[in-house]
């Protein structure tokens, strides 16, 4: 079936490459009255700028101030301006909007609520966590009461005896105090073990790297790769914006992969080659490769063949591979399994020297669903000791991440085990929540495909929908006059109509209309 | 092979030229030095609790209880948390909108910014926009994203004092634009001349730099000094007539020792000073949980408020932090409870005032031994700690030892700081990490080890010191006049 592309991928391709070089311009400093400092070469301006100031410094009345300089939006960070970040966008602040609305005039609208479905932020929509993880964390927030008698009868005893283990690996027991920039050793020794449990291949804790959730180690690898916009990130499309906005922000170049929504969203290694070398061809050094597994927005869930693939790719053409796998642990059908790219790499035989591998993984995400905490970590294999420790460096400067954040990274990589007390309701809470995800992905799925111009891809995993919307000609006609892009105008138009919040498909790269919604 | 994507010599060049002396070299022999059993008294960052300084109570109360909600439905839930924590409990959780556990708001709770608000209307006298208050990953999240903001590229100078906390050099450097620093004098207590920033500001011009922004930290740090309420007025002044933003770092303004010079914050001066500055000069101030008499520094909590900055520009801000998401949590309500405190007559107030005037009280006598104590040393000057949690003596190294600093390959403040660690187990940050005058050197500290271990510090100290001195003292003559 071919595809009806609304403006065609290619338009797509150019406006997020045209995104990434509109960063080379710099705004013209706005019209200057009095500053003299525009041509600082003459020593005679500098002069008469010095004697200036020690007048005026003698002056009784406030001098007229130098307006030249002030943080106004033309005078601020171009990439700052120029990067984006659909899924706190425009629909969001209007969804804002109404709902303040609403609470100011109850029942003017054709909705009592607002329905956010635009973010992967399950708690805020019900989800519970998980108690055995509450209860340590609990316990290691307040660990006075861990010698009190009343504990026993509040707290499951694995929950209490995991507590004391930790904060026997926290110097002083101290919760409160920065730890070590990388994380906490013995946090990081456990979080290695739950990589060497579930890969069937060892971790080294120094490979570690906790941060405050994935976003800020995604940031620390594009700070770390982008000198300038001729350093290219190639990504999918479509791509959780985090990718692209990080790339903008940090002034490099976004290179593009088409996934194939035919092929249930496949990685097609023949595509990644030719956009590798389209941009080369322009002179851009492409650095990186991002795979985001599973997808986000599109939930694909990659066949080991194509992970095989794309590793020896990375391989050959020195890129360093980026491997969001925030949503390993939600996968929903049965036919795929998750397979971390270094299990991949290290079962083709391929070592540290072989490959420069960044895997990302978080607690936002899988049944845990703990988004507000901000836990994380990087495992980076594959580098010189020298780049580590700039890594280590830029680490250092924001001193570590939260602590709680890096307690809950070290619970979620080594979870209750059969035997302990807490492994049944454990088991049974996280059975109860992915179950229930594959569920309500299904229900979506089908109730998508069957509206009217709608078909939607089956979601093989992650949280997130991301159905097709045919417009008709005089939707698209309407956008174009309300100088809307489509997408957007149908989303604006379902919040007004519903309530309900989605993100339009033009934030992820693609320029057609789709939703996202947490199934 | 082909070159591969993470080959040093391809890594942002940015990325190579920061520095970060309070976690860099010392701070690594010292980790080195401790793996290998030695006793390591590490003063090399704000960082109380790591130092045995207990965490007040009733915040940790509260949160615990917020992490675990299913103990507020417990009937004995009475017999281990105090009332009032479980109201407090109670309260931070209906404002979330899902618990500890969801993405709140990108700029933060908005029920914790309204407290935060309704602190700055205490602390000042004037009332502040919750919708201009963002909380953020500790303070420190907040500076990065300021400047990042400001910062377009190496021609953006930013005004730093001089020393500083290497925060700001670092960040400058990552973000490309280039610092300007502007000299304290040590001998008039650390303070500050706007005349040096008149000149800095021309200095910068000449050099083809457009100075954008002036950062202050007070009270200071590493110096420890308080500004007066003329010294902030001057500068806001100065910020006003130069077009500056003025960066506020205020993150130790419940540390003060002395009663000459209490905490003013620069909104309040500003605020006081009237129109047309009140309404016309940029500022950004920005605060914390990790040090004041919580010392809450693993939580990473902080906020910055934003004064006469653009809407539009506050988009972009907003739009910035929207792309992390959200600050984590459980340290907003950290942030929640330091601003909005207990009350005479809750239950656990008075174990809360007696918790936090026994930190502040000890802290005050700390400065004070430390001050002390470095003055007793040979060829050591200490200005008082008058404010945040440092002691930074300038030490006068004779030529000596500064020739074997340079044999040895060693800037002489870290050959000092060195030799200290490996005698003494006291390791510190060397002045250099926080720039310093051409040929004065220095080291920081903190006044953070417990009280009842300080004498024995300060006494391994001077033996050492002196033992120093005495090793490489000639007739030439000192370091430092």
């Amino acid at each position: 079936m071919r595809r009806s592309v609304i403006g065609g991928a290619k338009r797509s391709s150019l406006f997020l490459l045209n995104q990434a070089h509109r960063s080379l311009l710099s705004p013209s400093p706005p019209p200057l009255h009095h500053h003299l400092g525009s041509s600082p070469s003459s020593s005679a301006t500098a002069l008469l700028l010095l004697l200036r100031r020690l007048s005026s410094s003698s002056a009784s009345s406030p001098p007229p101030p130098n307006m030249s300089n002030p943080v106004t939006v033309q005078s601020i960070n171009p990439k700052v301006l120029q990067c984006e970040y659909a899924v706190r966008g425009e629909i969001v602040n209007l969804a804002q909007r109404l709902q303040e609305e609403l609470k100011a005039n109850p029942g003017s609208l054709p909705f009592d609520e607002i329905l956010y479905c635009n973010i992967g932020n399950p708690q805020s929509l019900g989800q519970l966590p998980i108690t055995f993880f509450r209860e340590v964390l609990a316990l290691c927030d307040h660990p006075t009461i861990l010698d009190k008698a009343e504990t026993q009868g509040l707290f499951s005893a694995d929950s209490i005896e995991r507590a004391w283990q930790i904060l026997d690996q926290i110097p002083g027991r101290a919760t409160g105090a920065y730890s070590h920039s990388q994380g906490i050793k013995g946090l990081r020794d456990t979080i290695a073990a739950g990589i060497e449990a579930r890969d069937g291949f060892p971790a080294n804790p120094n490979d570690i790297f906790l941060t405050d959730g994935a976003s800020p180690a995604v940031h620390m690898m594009m700070q770390l790769l982008i000198s300038s916009e001729k350093d290219g990130i190639l990504c999918p499309i479509p791509q959780y914006p985090l990718y692209s906005a990080s790339i903008a922000l940090h002034g490099g170049s976004l290179i593009p992969y088409y996934l194939d929504e035919e092929t249930g969203w496949g990685l097609e290694v023949s595509e990644l080659k030719k956009q590798l070398e389209e941009a080369r061809s322009k002179g851009i050094s492409v650095r990186a490769l991002v795979v985001i597994n599973p997808g986000n927005p599109t939930g694909q869930v990659l066949a080991e063949e194509n992970q095989r693939d794309i590793v020896e790719f990375c391989k050959k053409e020195g890129l360093v591979l980026l491997a969001d796998e925030v949503y390993q642990e939600n996968i929903y059908v049965p036919e795929k399994k998750f397979h971390s790219f270094k299990k991949v790499a290290r079962s083709m035989g391929y070592g540290d020297n072989d490959l420069c591998l960044v895997s990302f993984q978080s607690v936002s995400k899988g049944y845990h669903g703990e988004c507000g905490k901000r836990g994380g970590y990087m495992e980076i294999t594959g580098f010189s000791p020298e780049v580590r420790e700039q890594i280590y460096k830029v680490a250092s400067v924001n001193l570590c991440s939260n602590i709680s954040g890096q307690i809950l990274a070290s619970l979620v990589m080594s979870p209750p085990k059969v035997g302990d007390e807490s492994y049944e309701s454990y088991s049974a809470e996280k059975d109860g929540i992915l179950e229930s995800l594959a569920r309500r992905a299904k229900t979506l799925e089908d109730a998508f495909n069957s509206l009217e111009g709608i078909t939607c891809n089956k979601a093989e995993g992650a949280m997130y929908l991301f159905p097709r919307i045919r417009l008709p000609e005089k939707a698209i006609k309407a956008a174009e006059a309300a100088k809307t892009a489509p997408d957007l105008f149908y989303c604006r138009h379902l919040l007004n109509a519903t309530g309900v919040v989605v993100v339009p498909g033009s934030g992820f790269g693609q320029v057609r209309t789709c939703f996202k919604m947490l199934s | 092979m082909a070159p591969k994507g993470l080959d040093y010599e391809h890594l942002n060049e940015n990325v190579k030229k920061v520095q970060y002396a309070v976690r860099g070299e010392l701070y690594l022999r010292a980790s080195e030095l401790q793996k290998e059993g030695k006793k390591i008294i590490f003063t090399n960052v704000g960082n109380p609790h790591a130092l045995g300084q207990k965490p007040l109570t009733f915040p940790r109360q509260v949160v615990a209880l917020c992490q675990a909600p299913f103990l507020l439905d417990d009937p004995n839930v009475g017999l281990m948390f105090p009332a009032d924590a479980i109201a407090r409990a109670k309260h931070y959780l209906s404002l979330t909108s899902g618990g500890l556990g969801a993405y709140s708001d990108s700029r933060g709770i908005p029920g914790v910014r309204k407290e935060v608000a309704d602190f700055l209307l205490r602390r000042d006298g004037y009332p502040s926009d919750p919708e201009l208050i963002f909380l953020t990953d500790g303070a420190s999240k907040g500076v990065m994203q300021i400047l990042n903001t400001i910062i377009r590229g190496p021609n953006d100078g930013i005004l730093v004092p001089v020393p500083q906390y290497p925060l700001y050099s670092a960040a400058i450097s990552l973000f490309g634009g280039t610092l300007v620093p502007y000299y304290l004098e040590e001998t008039a207590n650390w303070g500050l001349d706007v005349n040096d920033l008149r000149n800095a500001v021309s200095q910068a011009q000449f050099k083809g730099i457009t100075v954008r922004a002036m950062v202050i930290i007070n009270p200071g740090n590493p110096t420890g000094q308080c500004l007066s309420e003329a010294n902030l007025s001057e500068i806001l002044r100065f910020c006003y007539q130069e077009g500056l933003v003025l960066l506020g770092d205020e993150v130790y303004q419940q540390n003060i020792y002395q009663d000459e010079r209490p905490f003013i914050s620069s909104k309040k001066v500003l605020m006081d000073m009237g129109p047309p500055y009140s309404k016309e000069v940029q500022l950004v101030s920005f605060h914390t949980v990790s040090k004041g008499y919580w010392g809450e520094c693993g939580q990473r909590g902080g906020y910055f408020e934003m004064t006469n900055i653009p809407p539009k520009s506050v988009d972009e801000i907003y739009k910035v932090a929207s792309i992390a998401l959200s600050p984590n949590v459980p340290a907003q309500i950290f942030m929640g409870l330091m601003v909005n405190p207990l009350k005479p007559g809750d239950v656990s107030y008075e174990q809360f005032i007696r918790e936090s005037k026994g930190i502040l009280e000890s802290l005050r006598k700390r400065a004070r031994i430390m001050t002390d104590g470095f003055n007793s040393c040979r060829n050591v000057v200490c200005n008082f700690t008058e404010g945040a949690m440092y002691s930074f003596p300038q030490i006068r190294l004779p030529p000596k030892a500064i020739e074997a600093a340079k044999s040895a390959g060693k800037v002489p403040d870290v050959f000092y700081c060195l030799k200290l660690l490996e005698a003494t187990g006291i390791s510190t940050v060397p002045g250099s990490g926080f720039g310093q005058k051409e040929g004065v050197f220095h080291l920081r500290t903190t006044i953070l080890p417990a009280e009842e271990d300080m004498p024995a510090i300060m006494e391994s100290f001077k033996k050492f010191n002196d033992g120093f001195m005495e090793q490489y003292e000639d007739t030439r003559g000192y370091s430092r006049m």
